[in-house]
């Protein structure tokens, strides 16, 4: 299945990439004009990694937090329905995400989160543009509200399979609970931890609907975000925004090529995720009791 | 660790002066369990228990299944209240002071009692060293040098040092069994604890490897006191110098190990020892 659909994604790319051949992973201009037509990824590979990366900064650790808070802290009486409210918002498609995004989040992250950075802290050239709202940071922060749900409720599952004897093991030893998550339910829970990440990355990278409702849709150079409150453009959200208006073979064929990138980014990191996960397991047999 | 030296080197004695401290009555207590019960929810696993452990002996915990003797040593440790739902009452008094005294760090008190699980538990991602000095860092000990004075002591200790000393960065959980679980009890030894809990530590295990536990038992309660918790009546004999008999969360007799074996004062006893049930 994986084959065919990664071999059709290859013959759709096929003309841009013996059109631009390696340069249209370069290149940073688009346009569509006919006789005109030059076609650049680049642009959109960084605001792809960007806002992903972003989602991850914020989403991993509050993710992880999340999870701990439920298996390890809490009493079964708030626990219970906070693994319950997690687990539905898992389920709530990205499509809500990037409306409630669009019509009120935003605005809090422009007037709470952007501004104040902008204003004490634009020496940082990151944070150097009046901050509008729609650009790659919301898009990121917006990615990491879409993921914490499936990164912290995998990870909650991994928590659970540490066996209790490795926590006794350490408390036995006088750790207090930070000491016990320090030497007994990380090193134990280490790789699969990662594997929940890099599947949240895989799902952030991917994700479109949300992506183009927030991040600005920038095309060609004017994509290449030089602060983080930038209008971006991911490399799915430019599919997403053209497929229907493709203007010629060629056109369709680069946009394709983006899908080629797109898929992939997203195999490099499954296969990374599988890596871990597998290193989880081999660990498993002889500790689990 | 010097404490540990000298009371290695009062200890060499010959077996002649062993057996007769062994069979003097009174020896100085150093736990005395008063009144202790215990329930996971509203279930009551241990039933006003009353017993004085003395310093240096061997104390064998014996019972059917179920009748509440890791319920007891968890107890010794205040593990127990961490299972959800579970709760203790009553006092266990080591050393003159109440550990279950509000003012008493639950923390503070593993760190002076060891514990040894019924499966051998390393820490599986570790290594060999780092195994048995976890809890070196887990209680803020930095000294390198330090760390590895400690962690051979205590694998000799074990009985280990011999057969690892030249894997010591091999992963923990590359060991057999029985090695498995003398690492447990390095790592145990490692906290230089005063007590030592240990929970069928050989059920697990094949007679070969159990036996050089019950030697370890013999070697170590010269430094400390041993609590065993066991299911095996032979091996109850072989290295306790005490042993309490429980029976559905109550304590029924206490004594001498000879004693309780040979002429106990309840019929109940009696009837386990001769293995009529259990
Ligand atoms: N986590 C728990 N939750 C509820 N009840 C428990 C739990 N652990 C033990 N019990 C109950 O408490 C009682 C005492 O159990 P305990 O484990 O102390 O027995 P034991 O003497 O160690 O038995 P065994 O020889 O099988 O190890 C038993 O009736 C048992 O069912
Ligand atoms: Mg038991």
């Amino acid at each position: 299945m994986l084959i065919l659909v990664a071999f059709a994604v290859g013959e759709g790319a096929l003309p841009i990439f013996s059109a631009e051949g390696f340069q249209f992973v370069i290149r940073t201009d688009w346009n569509a004009v006919y006789g005109r037509e030059s076609f650049g990824a680049l642009p959109y590979i960084i605001g792809t990694l960007l806002s992903s990366a972003i989602a991850m900064a914020i989403g991993v650790p509050i993710s992880l937090g999340i999870a701990i808070f439920v298996t390890e802290m809490a009493s079964h009486r708030i626990s219970t329905p906070l693994s319950f409210v997690v687990e539905l918002l898992a389920a709530v498609p990205s499509i809500i995400y990037g409306l409630w995004a669009l019509f009120v989040f935003r605005f809090w992250v422009r007037d709470l989160i952007e501004r104040p950075l902008y204003e004490h802290l634009n020496w940082i050239p990151f944070f150097d543009k009046t901050p509008f709202g729609l650009d790659i940071f919301t898009a990121g922060i917006v990615l990491s509200i879409m993921i914490i749900p499936i990164i912290s409720s995998i990870t909650r599952e991994i928590l659970l399979v540490v066996p209790n004897s490795q926590r006794e093991a350490a408390y036995s030893l006088g750790a207090t609970r930070w000491g016990t998550l320090k030497t007994a339910i990380f090193p134990y829970a280490k790789s699969g931890i990662l594997g929940a990440s890099f599947l949240g990355l895989g799902r952030a990278i991917g994700e479109t609907i949300l992506v183009t409702m927030i991040i600005g849709n920038a095309i060609g150079p004017a994509a290449i975000p030089t602060t983080l409150f930038s209008q971006g453009q991911s490399l799915a959200s430019l599919i997403a925004n053209e497929f229907n208006e493709a203007a010629s073979d060629l056109h369709l064929s680069a946009l394709i090529g983006l899908g080629a990138i797109l898929l992939l980014l997203s195999m490099i990191i499954n296969i990374g995720a599988r890596f871990m996960v597998s290193r989880m397991v081999k660990v498993v047999p002889g500790g689990r009791e | 660790m010097e404490d540990i030296l000298s009371a290695k080197e009062i200890s060499s004695d010959t077996s002649e002066t062993t057996r007769r401290i062994r069979e003097e009555p009174r020896r100085r207590s150093k736990v005395s369990i008063k009144g202790v019960n215990a329930w996971f929810g509203s279930k009551q696993a241990l039933k006003n228990i009353n017993l004085e452990i003395e310093e240096n002996t061997a104390t064998a915990f014996m019972g059917p299944s179920g009748c509440g003797k890791t319920t007891l040593i968890r107890c010794l440790n205040r593990m127990h209240e961490m299972t959800p739902g579970a709760k203790a009452k009553g006092q266990v008094i080591l050393d003159g002071i109440d550990i279950y005294d509000k003012s008493i760090d639950p923390v503070i008190i593993k760190r002076r009692i060891g514990m040894v699980f019924q499966k051998p538990n390393p820490f599986p991602t570790m290594s060999i060293f780092d195994n048995v000095a976890a809890g070196l860092k887990l209680n803020g000990i930095k000294d390198k040098k330090l760390i590895r004075e400690i962690v051979e002591e205590s694998l000799e200790g074990a009985g280990l040092w011999e057969e690892v000393k030249n894997e010591l960065d091999k992963p923990g959980m590359g060991l057999s069994g029985g090695q498995q679980q003398r690492l447990c009890i390095a790592r145990a030894l490692a906290m230089q604890p005063e007590i030592l809990l240990m929970d069928e530590p050989t059920s697990a295990l094949d007679p070969l490897a159990s036996s050089k536990i019950e030697e370890l038992v013999h070697k170590l309660k010269k430094d400390l006191t041993i609590i065993i918790v066991t299911h095996n009546m032979q091996q109850a004999a072989r290295v306790a110098d005490r042993a309490a008999f429980m029976y559905l969360g109550e304590m029924i007799e206490y004594g001498f190990t000879k004693q309780i074996f040979q002429n106990p004062e309840q019929e109940l006893t009696e009837r386990f020892v001769s293995g009529k049930f259990g």
